[in-house]
């Protein structure tokens, strides 16, 4: 298939559809309304629905029950939404149904501002909500990772009934690239046997439940889950990493940030710097074990976030003290530069930090 | 011998939670033989609340949903378009539908949502332990109002059936109760009415049951369902408030 020219936010909605996602609930926040304007459009073309809830409560709830029905179901928002949804993701994470959840990230606290941030990173890797739960994060840092992304969530949601979350950011909402849509790679999907459908008269009941009343089912029900979430740290882990065998200084960034950061890298090494890079891919589950591939003589490690140091703590857990860590943001809406980063790294290098 | 009563297929052999003399049981019977009835109990999708019959999943012999509070008719929402052809319910009470769930019902009734939901009214939270629900009436104590329901504090106690009824999706509106054999009998007849409505895809259907709560009210069963006839109905009116002639007439067959 012909590369076509589409807005990240019109991407992913174009994506969940080649996903074979039909069912769409959403509600209007800047700046990810693009997505649920596409899918407004698109879904009744292929007898799919898209529906306007009251709120993103409604709408997360909304996606519990269609997920529970058995469907392919996205929802998407950008950070306050996001917090809205927590209450609905928690109980699907618990009731362990698979569906999409898009985070296209501005800046906070509070109402905050529509520009780009990454602050949400502690929000989406630890929970979110109540309880001891994860969702799959997924951060792509071009337009054609978000569309491999959005068509593999699906599957991997699938794969594990879990919620899996996309995490972007304004920007990558709001850029146009080329993008093709590719079949992600072919795992075996266990059937949806736990399904509302109706007994039809051929079997019990199903239930779609998170409530345990008692401690003994509920921790037993607790440990199922962190299995499967180990198993998900084993199998799913995705980070892209550059020259950090020879570098002095590793940069660990990710999603729009890592492009930044690069073309930094590309800066520095005109000038004989040799700087690595870690990109995480998946947020959660987070790839502590790329970091020790580091040459032993790095220097120190720069993580570069659009915040006021969120990742920065997985680095440091990543490393356990064998580099010293340091940290670049800029939060509010505001971007690093690449002029930036390259200051902060000969600054390392020079041992002034 | 002749059987003269059967127990439903609709509900399982699950001993229930229920307090002694709660109408939950009642209202759960009634919904489940009408499930039966209409034979659709095999296709039926039930969404359960939190609160008092925040445990209806065991108890109804279908595919069953537990909600968050209040959001059972978003979470029914959901299943319902993706399974227009199943038939899907909502079991709810007051301080799930008439607090914390306001914006979920008024919406799913203004969709005209085709899903059926069942409000079950008993003036209080009952799970939690008899604090003050949107549905207390002025004067009732709650625990978390010692000295009684005060209108200048917390305002006018909430009358769900008619607001709902001011809303052109919801199609099928009712409020009973099941006091006697003959509310019951009434009541019955009125879930029945609301079902049809969903699976003759008319629209939003609700039935309001006026219950009692004698745990928390701190009544026998007995005095529990004299004060809700003294207290409950001259202040929540029985009767029907809205439905589509056309589902009257099937009825009535």
């Amino acid at each position: 298939m012909a590369k076509v020219l589409m807005k990240g936010n019109e991407a992913i909605g174009a994506a969940a559809i080649e996903a074979g996602c039909k069912y769409f609930f959403g509600y209007p926040i800047t700046p990810q309304s693009e997505l649920p304007e596409y899918m407004a459009r698109e879904l009744p073309k292929i007898g799919g629905i898209f529906l306007q809830a009251e709120s993103e409560i409604a709408a997360i709830n909304m996606v519990y029950g269609a997920a529970g029905a058995g469907a392919r179901v996205m929802t998407s928002s950008s950070s306050p939404g996001i917090s809205l949804k927590q209450e609905g993701i928690t109980y699907i994470a618990g009731a362990e149904l698979p569906c999409v959840i898009v985070n296209i990230m501005r800046g906070g606290p509070g109402l905050g501002s529509i520009q780009p941030s990454q602050t949400d990173y502690f929000q989406a890797t630890r929970g979110g909500g109540n309880g001891d739960y994860r969702v799959v994060v997924l951060a792509p840092s071009n337009v054609q990772e978000l569309v491999d992304l959005v068509i593999e969530g699906f599957d991997i949601a699938d794969q594990y009934r879990n919620p899996v979350m996309i995490l972007g950011d304004g920007m990558i909402g709001q850029m146009m690239e080329p993008v093709e849509f590719k079949k992600p790679k072919s795992r075996d999907l266990p059937e949806k046997d736990w399904a509302t459908t109706g007994t039809g008269g051929k079997r019990k009941p199903n239930i779609i439940n998170s409530l345990y009343l008692e401690a003994e089912e509920l921790e037993e029900h607790n440990k199922k889950l962190q299995a499967k979430y180990n198993t998900i740290k084993e199998n799913e882990v995705k980070v892209e990493s550059y020259n950090i065998e020879n570098a002095d200084v590793v940069i660990a960034a990710y999603g729009t940030t890592a492009r930044i950061a690069k073309t930094a890298i590309s800066q520095l090494e005109k000038e004989g710097y040799k700087v690595g890079l870690i990109r995480p891919i998946t947020l959660w589950p987070y790839p502590y074990d790329e970091f020790e591939k580091i040459n032993d003589k790095c220097k120190g490690i720069l993580t570069v976030e659009m915040n006021t140091g969120q990742m920065v703590d997985d680095v440091k857990i990543a490393v356990k003290g064998k580099y010293p860590v340091h940290f670049y943001g800029r939060t509010g809406g505001m971007v690093p530069t690449p002029g930036e980063i390259v200051e902060k790294v000969k600054k390392i290098y020079g041992g002034e930090i | 011998m002749a059987v003269v009563f059967e127990k439903t297929k609709g509900l399982t052999d699950v001993e229930t939670h229920y307090c002694p003399g709660c109408t939950h049981g009642i209202i759960h019977r009634l919904v489940a033989e009408v499930l039966e009835e209409l034979g659709v109990l095999d296709e039926t999708i039930g969404v359960a609340p939190v609160g008092c019959s925040v445990l209806a999943y065991k108890y109804f012999n279908c595919d069953m949903h537990e909600a968050a509070h209040g959001r059972a008719p978003a979470v029914a929402t959901g299943i319902k378009r993706v399974r227009p052809e199943n038939f899907v319910f909502t079991y709810q009470g007051d301080g799930d539908l008439a607090s914390i769930g306001t914006a979920e019902i008024v919406h799913a009734a203004h969709r005209g949502e085709k899903i059926s939901t069942i409000f079950v009214n008993n003036a209080i939270y009952g799970m939690t332990g008899g604090q003050m629900a949107p549905t207390t009436l002025v004067g009732q104590k709650a625990t978390t109002a010692p000295y009684g329901r005060d209108e200048k504090h917390c305002g006018k106690p909430i009358r769900i059936a008619e607001m709902l009824a001011t809303i052109d999706g919801a199609k099928f509106v009712e409020r009973v109760t099941v006091t006697s054999p003959a509310h019951v009998r009434k009541a019955k007849k009125a879930i029945k009415e609301c079902f049809q409505v969903q699976l003759e895809g008319k629209g939003f259907g609700i039935v309001e049951v006026l219950s009692t709560c004698p745990t928390n009210w701190g009544l026998t069963p007995v005095e529990a369902l004299k004060w809700l006839e003294d207290n409950m109905i001259p202040y929540y009116p029985l009767g029907n408030f809205r439905r589509p002639e056309e589902v009257v007439s099937s009825i009535q067959k």
